[in-house]
């Protein structure tokens, strides 16, 4: 089941690399069709879920690879994994329909973004960490085709910085997972059997060292401050769909791995470290809150804005090796809320950006100075837009509440300065209501003359996101019931 | 003696014989005679090692030759090689006045290859070092280019120095323990002069590293990638190393504790890896790039060589490697000979675009050689790497990885334009149409080379039998 989710859209964008005769407007749906049957398996897949008993996952396959060095094709998925897995599918499907308006040849695009797809939807079901590390570098590789070959602006450098500098992360996270193997015995790269040994345990020093290379290579995929400086231009020149799915889905590998390895792993390191990760995630909070208060392109400001989510996302992580008393519950809602936040995240950034694809779409610019009174002319665009907003921003009934509020409970009764974060909250707040403002209040002048509303395809693509992200935010506990449990056991693993 | 155990050398030898004495007596329109003869031959010799392979170690030429799985696999993957060197001169030099002479050349030179895989014995070394570099000199001056001269003349002067080294070595080894056989000089390295010991052993890593194209003796390499033809270029950077690199292998595996050995050759491939990534970085030339490129590779080979029986992984994970980056670097070339008229990064702007299923296996075969899964390479790379660690070097492994990173700048140069916009007019030379034999082998290899990767618990079993 897992592996058919995972290489579904892998074959469909094959086989549509085989069929050069097909037309453009057939490959634009056929790549519609099979990420909403992905879907729908997904949806499947989440019915048929019962919470794994601790350490296990469910739907387990496992088949040998390459037994020489200990390491299968193993996947399976639990409490952590499976919202990943469903977002990934509902972003993904979002910029199928999106994209059924490009015209640049759209069966290559369809085909990449369907490769991007499975490379996505393994890495969260990986249970291997060659075969994680596998899927991480492909998606390096595929978001560097997209920026590179559907960007504009200065795409090929842009696409090259990023291509470096998570290449540079990933191979810093290569290395801490061959120092993992080393360190276990008997040598394996399964996630289960190394979060049951934790092999560093009682060797600080190494444990350490290990721990900054995972660090590493994950904080510049995450990104957070200071490995973000890729960020701003790779979303700047990408194109909408590509922005969408590099924000909503391949940031999350970075914190999805320290969720799914780095804590479990190596609980002794993460809790020695657990203060630094702490200060990390502040200030990626609050610095990119200010970075992205700054912005007058408002697609870089969004992109800002990620920094600021993905710092809460740290934070709470940290917060969760802060041990210290009876705060266990809290620490486990703190990573519910890390966990709800990636998912919130993913949905809402997904649609902010599919917004400033429209912008760009119609007047060739993202400069919010440009706009002015967008409303009055479309005034869907601006429905959409303010609805995102509000949910980028933790406004109560939107999923970025649910998330933001967890967060900040379970890390604050953790440790009490994570509160300084809250700051970063306020800004947010702050630069989407003048972004608001800017865009679409006013009288009617510049870019925003003659500009059409939405079309039903960016409707149907962008609408969805963003109820998801309203049920989230008015019924969390289908998704809580989720990641409750695996919250709970990794606060046991950390605390181990 | 047990002369069969060597069966695959002499055919391939033999083979040689037959195209260069067919080649002739044939007419010029008829020299594809010759190349079927040495496809025939290459392939006998890849079934008859084939079956050998899963067999006990033995020993051939009062043991002066071994024969295991090592050479089993170094006789597999060279010959294999050498018949997709053959597919991409079937474009190239087919129907050229040197044809069957060339193929004559590159039987002879891989045959010295083998040997050096193979040998258990100084002097046999020595032959095999002969052997596979007299008709290299040949091979690259064949062409009869301007720089096709001047890399010959490189390579000849650079051979002949380290070739004497290489003597200079064997002598010093054999003067101090009486012995050439490395059977007897495990023993007899230990109690002999730890300071003429150490003369001798790298005197002869030299002469192995000038044939892997490894650092120090590496300088002939880009040259002769640039100046000879592409076939040439493409067989120099990958099957001599094969031999060169076992060679290595097998000498550091059976040097006493005296010295720091591992680090010596662990410094030599660190200079290697960074020497060759950094010479690449600005040039223009997709086959001196490649040249260039294939300096770092060898230090990435030397990285298990290094380990040589301190992990597990040394052996498996260096014969693994060899296969991988065989097949991945003659993906690369055959792209290159595919478009012979394209001599600049630039000049595939768009080919990508023109040329999908060609774009598709450079850029498998590119970023396997950065070491990207699933392509075979990065196995090998994980492996070798793991099994430095394993080791107690975790500094090689991560100068390993940092290498990695910086290799990718250059490729990405390569890659970028492939899928850039075509230039309006003018700037249209892609109406050539790409060889139909470098072509396919391009995209064959590369798929090769990823099928490899994912199946790389096959390949692994059968290089660690």
């Amino acid at each position: 089941m897992l592996s058919l989710i995972v290489f579904l859209p892998l074959a469909a964008a094959l086989a549509l690399m085989a069929l050069p005769r097909l037309g453009d407007g057939a490959a634009r749906w056929a790549w519609v069709a099979v990420a909403a049957v992905d879907l729908a398996l997904v949806a499947a897949l989440w019915l048929a879920y019962e919470p794994p008993v601790a350490g296990r996952l469910a739907f387990e396959e496992r088949a040998q690879w390459i037994p020489g060095v200990n390491s299968s094709y193993h996947v399976g998925v639990d409490g952590l994994s499976l919202p990943l897995v469903a977002m990934t599918a509902v972003v993904f499907l979002a910029c199928a329909v999106f994209a059924l308006r490009s015209n640049d040849r759209p069966r290559t695009q369809a085909a990449l973004f369907l490769f991007l797809q499975s490379v996505s939807l393994g890495l969260f079901v990986a249970a291997d960490l060659i075969l994680f590390f596998l899927f991480f570098d492909l998606s390096i590789v595929g978001m560097y085709f997209v920026i590179a070959g559907w960007g504009h602006g200065d795409a090929g450098r842009s696409a090259l910085k990023f291509f470096l500098y998570t290449f540079l992360g990933s191979l810093a996270l290569l290395a801490g997972f061959i120092g993992l193997y080393v360190a276990a015995d008997p040598h394996t790269f399964d996630m289960v059997d190394l979060a049951e040994q934790t092999p560093l345990t009682g060797s600080s020093t190494a444990g350490a060292l290990v721990l900054a290379a995972i660090l590493l290579g994950l904080a510049v995929k995450t990104p957070t401050v200071p490995f973000h400086t890729w960020l701003p231009p790779a979303h700047t020149d990408a194109p909408a769909i590509g922005s969408a799915v590099l924000a909503g889905v391949l940031l999350k590998m970075g914190t999805y791995g320290f969720v799914r390895i780095a804590m479990p792993m190596l609980p002794e390191a993460w809790r020695a470290w657990a203060w630094v990760i702490v200060v990390v995630g502040i200030v990626s909070v609050v610095y990119g809150a200010l970075v992205a208060l700054a912005q007058t392109d408002f697609k870089r400001m969004v992109a800002y804005t990620s920094v600021n989510h993905m710092g809460y996302v740290v934070l709470a992580v940290g917060a969760a090796g802060i041990v210290a008393g009876d705060t266990a519950q809290a620490r486990s809602v703190a990573v519910t809320g890390a966990v709800t936040q990636m998912v919130s995240h993913g949905l809402v950034t997904a649609a902010l950006f599919l917004v400033a694809g429209v912008m760009w779409d119609r007047a060739g610019t993202y400069d919010m100075g440009a706009y002015g009174g967008l409303a009055d002319p479309a005034p869907r665009l601006a429905a959409l837009f303010a609805v995102g907003a509000f949910a980028s921003l933790g406004l109560p009934g939107l999923s970025g509440f649910i998330a933001e509020f967890q967060i900040f409970t379970g890390s604050i009764a953790a440790a009490p300065v994570t509160a300084v974060a809250l700051l970063g909250i306020l800004i947010t707040a702050a630069l989407f209501l003048r972004a608001l403002q800017r865009i679409f209040t006013g009288a009617t002048q510049g870019a925003s003359a003659g500009f059409g509303d939405l079309r039903p395809a960016e409707l149907w693509a962008i609408g969805p996101l963003l109820a998801l992200s309203l049920l989230i935010g008015v019924l969390p506990r289908p998704l809580l019931d989720v990641i409750e449990p695996a919250a709970q056991v990794l606060v046991q693993l950390v605390g181990r | 003696m047990r002369p069969a155990l060597l069966a695959p050398e002499i055919v391939l030898f033999l083979g040689g014989l037959a195209a260069l004495l067919g080649g002739s007596f044939l007419a010029r329109t008829r020299q594809w005679v010759t190349r079927a003869v040495t496809a025939a031959a290459l392939l006998l010799a890849a079934a008859l090692a084939a079956l050998d392979l899963p067999g006990p170690a033995q020993v051939a030429m009062e043991g002066t030759f071994t024969v295991d799985t090592t050479t089993g696999v170094a006789r597999i993957v060279a010959a294999l090689g050498t018949l997709v060197v053959l597919a991409l001169a079937s474009d190239e030099i087919a129907g050229t006045p040197r044809e069957s002479e060339t193929y004559a050349l590159l039987l002879f030179s891989t045959t010295g290859t083998l040997i050096l895989a193979g040998a258990d014995d100084l002097l046999v070394v020595t032959v095999g070092f002969l052997l596979a570099s007299v008709p290299l000199y040949g091979l690259i001056g064949i062409a009869r280019t301007p720089l096709g001269a001047e890399a010959a003349m490189k390579t000849y002067l650079l051979g002949a120095l380290f070739g004497i080294l290489l003597l200079t070595g064997v002598t010093l080894l054999y003067g101090v323990t009486a012995t050439t056989s490395y059977a007897e000089l495990t023993d007899r390295l230990a109690d002999a002069p730890a300071g003429v010991v150490a003369a001798g052993v790298v005197a002869v890593l030299g002469g192995l590293l000038f044939k892997a194209g490894g650092a120090p003796g590496h300088f002939w390499v880009p040259d002769a990638a640039q100046g000879a033809g592409g076939t040439v270029a493409a067989f120099l950077t990958t099957v001599p190393k094969i031999g060169a690199v076992i060679a290595a292998y097998r000498l550091v595996e059976l040097l006493p504790d005296t010295l720091a050995w591992p680090l010596l050759v662990a410094l030599l491939a660190v200079a290697s890896m960074t020497l060759g990534n950094l010479a690449a970085y600005w040039q223009t030339d997709p086959r001196r790039l490649l040249g260039w490129s294939t300096v770092s590779q060898v230090g990435y080979l030397l990285v298990p060589v290094a380990v040589a029986g301190r992990s597990d992984l040394a052996l498996p994970s260096l014969l693994l490697y060899l296969a991988g980056y065989t097949v991945t670097n003659l993906s690369a070339f055959a792209v290159t000979t595919a478009f012979p008229q394209r001599r600049e990064l630039r000049s595939y702007r768009g080919m990508g675009r023109t040329h999908p299923w060609l774009g598709a296996a450079l850029v498998v075969a590119l970023l396997g050689l950065v070491g990207t899964p699933p392509t075979v390479v990065f196995v090998g790379k994980l492996t070798t790497t793991a099994a430095a660690w394993d080791a107690g070097y975790a500094w090689l492994a991560v100068l390993v990885l940092l290498n990695t990173v910086v290799s990718l700048f250059y490729y990405l140069r390569w890659i970028a334009p492939l899928y850039a916009r075509q230039e309006a007019a003018g700037h249209r030379q892609d109406a050539d149409a790409p060889g139909r034999w470098s072509g396919s082998t391009a995209i064959g290899t590369a798929a090769v080379s990823l099928l490899l990767g994912i199946g790389a618990g096959a390949l692994w079993a059968s290089v660690s039998l």
